[in-house]
């Protein structure tokens, strides 16, 4: 079954660039799949088109039967709690501890004390970070901090979880680890769709691959390399 | 159940940002207390000069000299004949007679009472009088002349010119200072959501991580609006404070006077903690109303 489904998704900026031109796209529940392409070929944008940090300008995309870009500025919240999302820049709080942190997005939702507390510890512990939840993100390397980011991005348990540049900042050894603990979430049944520039990554992985290129789906590789780009 | 957690949540999350953004929340504190103490100040004097034109106009009395030779039976005839003018203060009316007045002189003074010991008996040259008082000071002119065309009135004094001076300035001084506090509150509204968006703006991340993880926006301005009454409620302090017990040492140290003894204070209690009632409840809701403004700023792509 198809987690995701774009249908001649578009996207023009009020300034007159066309971001995304046309996107037909199929993401099946399970995949774990790169999205390739140079800076400024619209794959960051598509990537916020898939959370609704940019509505389109015409076409639809549905992520689990939500009609994400018909969604109104009020209801985002509706599928931004189905997927989670990882940055290159963490994106943490940074007055905040890194239970705090994880625990704030399962707070929201209203739970139980004890839930919060046991799904957090839960998820910090799928990142390998449950020992250092009292520290504050400044405390923690980089990786670490991404780990965080990352157990803050499944801890409610997410069909999806998008992750944009995660490695971008990160050195090569460290950039593996992150990867394998995705490795480990997408195993357990999360869909994830990741956008990168990291060569290694998508060559060592051997995953489905999509190539943006000026806005347009250029490739569709099944289980691809980066190489396949240059050729 | 889910609905009260997440409010018990916003309470605390908004309590714990006043003490972790403390630099931009001094700021904000301040910005309340400064404009709550003008705040205050306007509603202090603005109430004691309400207060005290209300005194005076309570004073305000006419007083008829009535006939020397008026018989009693002609004295209680004009007095019903008094009570049926509509603008009289029926309940005030008092009547004093030539020998009151006769003793209430001779009290006042030594010398007044040697001279008026040696008039005799039936010699009395007084009139006797009745205190009058209105309901609407506004007509008082017309309604003496009313009672001026009754048989045996002789003159009325009431102060003319005078107290028509005074009914208007005191008018005046009310309508002013009313104008200045509410101008006062609106200025302090305005300067507190401004300094509270300023502190909102700073944490324009927080607001968007917060939409990341999927936060409704409901659950998204809570805290903030929670924080804004804290810090409106810290800022009301120190005013408060001053009030209570800034106007008690007033109070005390002028005795209850102001200059002479006809301009007198609103006593302390419980005059003072119902200003600070209004001064918390100006903090708490212009605090409120500043950052859920501020934050909806924020809450649109």
């Amino acid at each position: 079954m198809d987690l995701i489904r774009a249908r001649n998704l578009t996207k023009t900026y009020k300034t007159g660039t066309t971001a995304v031109a046309g996107v037909n796209l199929k993401i099946k529940k399970g995949e774990f799949c790169f999205i390739i392409g140079a800076s400024g070929s619209g794959k960051s944008t598509l990537m916020k088109m898939f959370y609704r940090e940019e509505k389109p300008t015409s076409g639809e995309i549905i992520i689990g039967g939500i009609n994400v870009g018909k969604l109104r500025n009020g209801n985002v919240y509706k599928i931004r709690r189905k997927i989670g999302i990882v940055f290159q820049d963490y994106k943490l709080l940074e007055k905040l501890t890194v239970f705090e942190n994880v625990a704030f997005a399962v707070e929201i939702l209203g739970e139980k004390k004890n839930e919060v507390r046991r799904k957090t510890l839960e998820a910090l512990e799928l990142v390998g970070l449950k020992h250092k939840i009292k520290s504050l993100p400044n405390q923690l390397s980089g990786g670490e901090q991404q780990r965080v980011a990352i157990a803050r991005a499944i801890v409610n348990g997410p069909k999806l979880l998008l992750c944009d540049e995660p490695t971008g900042n990160l050195d090569p050894d460290t950039s593996m680890e992150i990867v394998k603990v995705l490795e480990d979430i997408n195993s357990l049944g999360t869909t994830i769709i990741m956008a990168t520039h990291d060569r290694e990554i998508v060559n060592r992985l051997q995953r489905r691959v999509i190539l943006i290129d000026e806005g347009k789906v250029a490739k569709d590789f099944t289980k691809g390399t980066y190489d396949h780009e240059v050729i | 159940m889910k609905l009260f957690r997440l409010f018990g949540r916003s309470i605390r999350d908004g309590i714990k940002s006043v003490g972790r953004n403390f630099s931009l929340s001094i700021a904000s504190i301040s910005c309340i207390t400064i404009t709550l103490i003008i705040v205050a100040l306007a509603i202090l004097t603005s109430y004691n000069v309400d207060n005290f034109t209300r005194l005076i106009k309570k004073d305000v009395t006419a007083v008829v000299f009535l006939k020397s030779d008026i018989t009693d039976e002609e004295v209680s005839n004009l007095e019903k004949k008094i009570k049926e003018i509509p603008n009289v203060d029926t309940e005030s009316i008092e009547f004093e007679s030539k020998q009151k007045i006769l003793e209430d002189f001779k009290d006042t003074s030594e010398v007044l009472q040697n001279i008026m010991s040696s008039w005799e008996e039936g010699e009395n040259p007084l009139k006797p009088t009745f205190l009058v008082k209105v309901l609407d000071l506004t007509k008082l002119k017309s309604t003496v002349n009313e009672i001026n065309k009754l048989d045996g009135v002789e003159v009325i004094k009431y102060g003319e010119g005078m107290v028509e001076k005074l009914i208007t300035t005191f008018d005046m001084i009310e309508r002013i200072t009313f104008i200045v506090v509410l101008a006062l509150i609106f200025v302090t509204a305005f300067l507190i959501s401004n300094t509270i968006k300023l502190t909102i703006s700073s944490r324009k991340r927080e607001i968007e991580i917060m939409r990341l993880v999927g936060a409704s926006n409901f659950f998204i301005r809570l805290p903030f609006i929670i924080e804004g009454l804290f810090l409106g409620l810290l800022g009301a302090i120190i005013p408060i404070a001053g009030t209570i017990y800034g106007y008690s040492f007033f109070y005390n140290s002028f005795e209850g006077k102001l200059f002479s003894p006809i301009i007198r204070l609103i006593e302390p209690s419980p005059f003072i903690y119902l200003v600070s009632i209004i001064l918390a409840g100006i903090g708490i809701l212009v605090g409120m109303f500043g950052s859920s403004r501020a934050v909806r700023k924020f809450l649109k792509i």
